[in-house]
């Protein structure tokens, strides 16, 4: 196979097997969740579980302060990947493009030069974070292969995307077929590991809102 | 840049631009100061160089046109002038076709393809015998 | 017949003066994309080069390569390269055809063997040997053949190099490029659909000028052509840094020049030197005229998921995956749901409160 033929099986079959094992994985799971169900509450309704729920989807995308100033390192570092994340999956070009083949929908992508220097801070917050994660005994002792995998497979399509795009070390069209593949391999591990909080962040958050405004309490 | 020269990053009225012009001016200029100091010529294919369309036009009319023009006719034309800036040459050779074959910048005293060559003397030298026998 | 006269005797027979030798030497070095510090050396070389014998062969192919060759402008470099390689056996261009043809090759095989060069374009038919013959003799036959003596093989155009346009899926004949059946010779891949003339002609003059064969990329595409992708030399590349896209053929962004990546431009993975090289005697290329490259000197770049589609969007109808994905899912989601609340309600009915009597039990043994 030469490295244009890798780069077509990439684009092709093996993102129509990670996309499969992608949507597969998340809905069963997802699905496992729902359908467990709950019993019902038989207490009387103080409030409205529904605007409780929103509320707490809402509420919780800030830090409390609290929280804030016992972790700082933590809280900053994770914001700031995240949005990173964002920005560089849904705001610059080629993957809008992406999107728009796929969905059918687009929008205006950021300059090429906001979308790299976000890439750069977020790999380097990235790294940050993992030597945050060495170095400090309680989440050094706390973390499990599992973790240092997911760290892994979450920096490793902004790495090789900023390599296919400053097209370092490798052919062209190499570096593209492992930028694409590496982001394969974060979706066919999505399912099966901690990335599936992507999905089950908002349940929970509901959850929680829910029986809290349920009880007429804020959670 | 040396003072005299009137070239600025802002010329020409292209839409798209590789920004190739002025680099090479500054390669002509740093290759004028190697021929002056050690007396080290220089050529650049102009074919090698990626340009925007109208930027090769860009780049020979900022060279301008200086004291000498001379044309061959060598396997068909070619054009070879001294720009406004002397040591820095021209050379276009065209097939018979008038088309490009190949260009280049030049930088010396005289570019050598001007020079009578030992073997076209020789040669001729023989016809001249042969025609005053 | 002059075949075995040095270049140089030729040009001179020929009532070529050495000026006008130093300029086709200083046009060859160019042609070659050599640095015009290699004048003097491609000047010695030639001096002493020898017409080599070529034999063309022409497989399944559209005759598009001969023709981007032999159009190229008249008495040029190309042309002047052609006066001084002997062209012994060209289908497309010879006046002989048929048995009278194959005898010529015959001929110049034996007369040179061991040192003519293979100049091939169309690919390879190997599911019918019927598919595409000559004077009855198979492609596949004539090229193993042929190729026994040659010093090398020179595939020209994608088809002979890749497979190209005939080896597109579902490639009914067949088709494979020369590199799959010969193994043993050097091969030069000059692709393109079709190859830029002065490319063809530049590696031809290599072999000629130097009798060696040039330095080869992984795909064995010589690098002094093939060493940069069209994006790396494009001029509207500044526009793909900065993120100005052409959207659609007659938009702003397009009258403006801007980048055609999104039209479906394949510059970023296809090496070639359109570039720089350039189209019709250096006067443009394909996305100085507004069209995304198609990526034509790269493998299967027939079956690249259509001409302007974003190299960033996949091959493969994904939209299509996630609906039959997302179905699959809730069905084995749901059947899976059921069991765990079955299971559930199976646990909640097992369920008994612990009795003193079991504490003891436990106790006791
Ligand atoms: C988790 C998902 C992804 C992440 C985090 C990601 C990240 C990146 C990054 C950081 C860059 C470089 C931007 C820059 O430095 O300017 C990039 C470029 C790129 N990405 Fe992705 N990417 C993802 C998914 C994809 C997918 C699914 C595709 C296509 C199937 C894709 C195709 C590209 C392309 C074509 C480029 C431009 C590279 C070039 O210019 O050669 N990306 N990506
Ligand atoms: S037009 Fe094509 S080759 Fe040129 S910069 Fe854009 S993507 Fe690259
Ligand atoms: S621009 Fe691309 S598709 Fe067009 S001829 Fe050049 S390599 Fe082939």
């Amino acid at each position: 196979m030469n490295e244009t033929e890798f780069l077509m099986w990439v684009r092709g079959p093996a993102f129509q097997i990670a996309t499969i094992v992608f949507v597969v994985g998340v809905v069963v799971r997802v699905l496992e969740i729902l359908l467990l169900g709950r019993k019902g509450n038989l207490a009387e309704a103080r409030g409205s579980a529904t605007a409780g729920g929103l509320r707490t989807i809402l509420t919780r995308m800030w830090p409390d302060r609290g929280t804030l100033q016992r972790s700082t390192f933590t809280v900053v570092t994770g914001y700031v990947f995240h949005i990173g994340l964002f920005v560089t999956i849904f705001l610059s070009a080629p993957h809008i493009l992406l999107i728009r083949d796929v969905f059918g929908v687009g929008w205006a992508s950021l300059p090429t030069t906001i979308i790299d220097a976000t890439t750069v801070v977020t790999i380097i917050t990235l790294l940050a974070v993992l030597v945050y994660r060495l170095t400090n005994p309680v989440q050094r002792f706390l973390s499990g292969f599992q973790d240092y995998f997911v760290w892994l497979v979450t920096i490793l399509p902004l790495v090789t995307g900023y390599l296919a795009f400053h097209r370092i070390g490798m052919t062209p069209p190499m570096l593209l077929a492992i930028h694409i593949l590496s982001v394969e391999l974060l979706m066919v591990s999505f399912p099966f590991t901690k990335l599936m909080h992507a999905f089950t962040l908002f349940m929970a958050r509901w959850y929680n809102g829910a029986i809290a405004g349920y009880r007429g309490v804020r959670s | 840049m040396g003072s005299a020269t009137p070239v600025d990053g802002d010329c020409g009225s292209g839409a798209v631009r590789t920004g190739n012009v002025l680099p090479l001016l500054h390669e002509i200029r740093h290759a004028l100061q190697r021929w002056l100091d050690a007396g080290e010529p220089a050529m650049i294919d102009l074919r090698s160089i990626p340009m925007a369309p109208g930027e090769e036009d860009e780049l020979v009319s900022l060279l301008g046109e200086g004291e000498v023009h001379a044309r061959l006719s060598a396997l068909g034309p070619s054009d070879i002038y001294e720009t406004r800036f002397p040591g820095v040459w021209l050379v276009t050779h065209y097939n018979d076709n008038e088309e490009i074959m190949s260009r280049f910048i030049e930088v010396i005293d005289m570019p050598s393809i001007l020079k009578s060559q030992t073997e076209d003397i020789r040669d001729g030298q023989e016809r001249l015998a042969a025609q005053l026998r | 017949m002059a075949k075995h006269k040095s270049l140089l005797e030729t040009l001179q027979h020929q009532g070529i003066s050495r000026r006008s030798f130093l300029k086709f030497c200083a046009s060859t070095a160019s042609l070659m994309a050599l640095p015009p510090a290699m004048i003097p050396a491609v000047a010695s070389a030639l001096e002493q080069a020898r017409r080599p014998s070529v034999i063309w062969l022409s497989f399944q192919e559209c005759t598009g390569c001969t023709e981007s060759l032999t159009r190229s402008h008249s008495p040029t470099v190309e042309g002047l390269i052609f006066d001084a390689i002997s062209l012994d056996y060209h289908h497309t261009l010879q006046a002989a055809s048929g048995h009278a043809a194959e005898a010529a090759r015959t001929a110049a095989m034996e007369e040179n063997y061991g040192n003519y060069l293979v100049v091939v374009d169309g690919s390879i038919p190997t599911a019918n040997p019927g598919y595409s013959t000559i004077a009855g003799i198979s492609n596949r036959d004539m090229l193993l053949e042929t190729a026994t003596g040659a010093a090398a093989i020179i595939s020209v155009g994608s088809c002979a190099a890749f497979g190209g346009i005939p080896h597109a899926k579902p490639n009914p004949t067949g088709a494979v490029a020369v590199s799959d059946l010969i193994t043993d010779k050097p091969i030069i891949n000059v692709s393109g659909c079709p190859p830029i003339p002065v490319v063809i002609s530049g590696v031809l003059t290599h072999f000629l000028t130097f009798g060696t064969i040039p330095a080869l990329d992984a795909l064995g595409r010589p690098k002094a052509f093939f060493g940069q992708s069209i994006h790396d030399r494009c001029y509207r590349r500044p526009f793909y840094d900065k993120g100005l896209f052409a959207e659609s053929f007659d938009d702003e962004g397009a009258k403006k020049g801007w980048c055609l990546y999104k039209l479906g431009c394949k510059g970023p993975t296809t090496f070639n030197a359109c570039a720089t090289a350039k189209w019709n005697s250096g006067t443009s290329f394909p996305i100085q005229s507004g069209h995304p490259c198609l990526g034509c000197s790269e493998p299967d770049f027939w079956d690249g998921g259509g001409f302007y589609k974003p190299l960033s969007t996949p091959t493969e109808d994904i939209a299509a995956t996630l609906v039959y994905g997302a179905a699959a899912g809730a069905a084995a989601g749901v059947a899976l749901g059921t069991l765990n609340h079955a299971r559930k309600t199976r646990a909640q009915q097992a369920h008994a409160p612990v009795t003193v009597d079991d504490l003891e039990k436990g106790d006791g043994q």
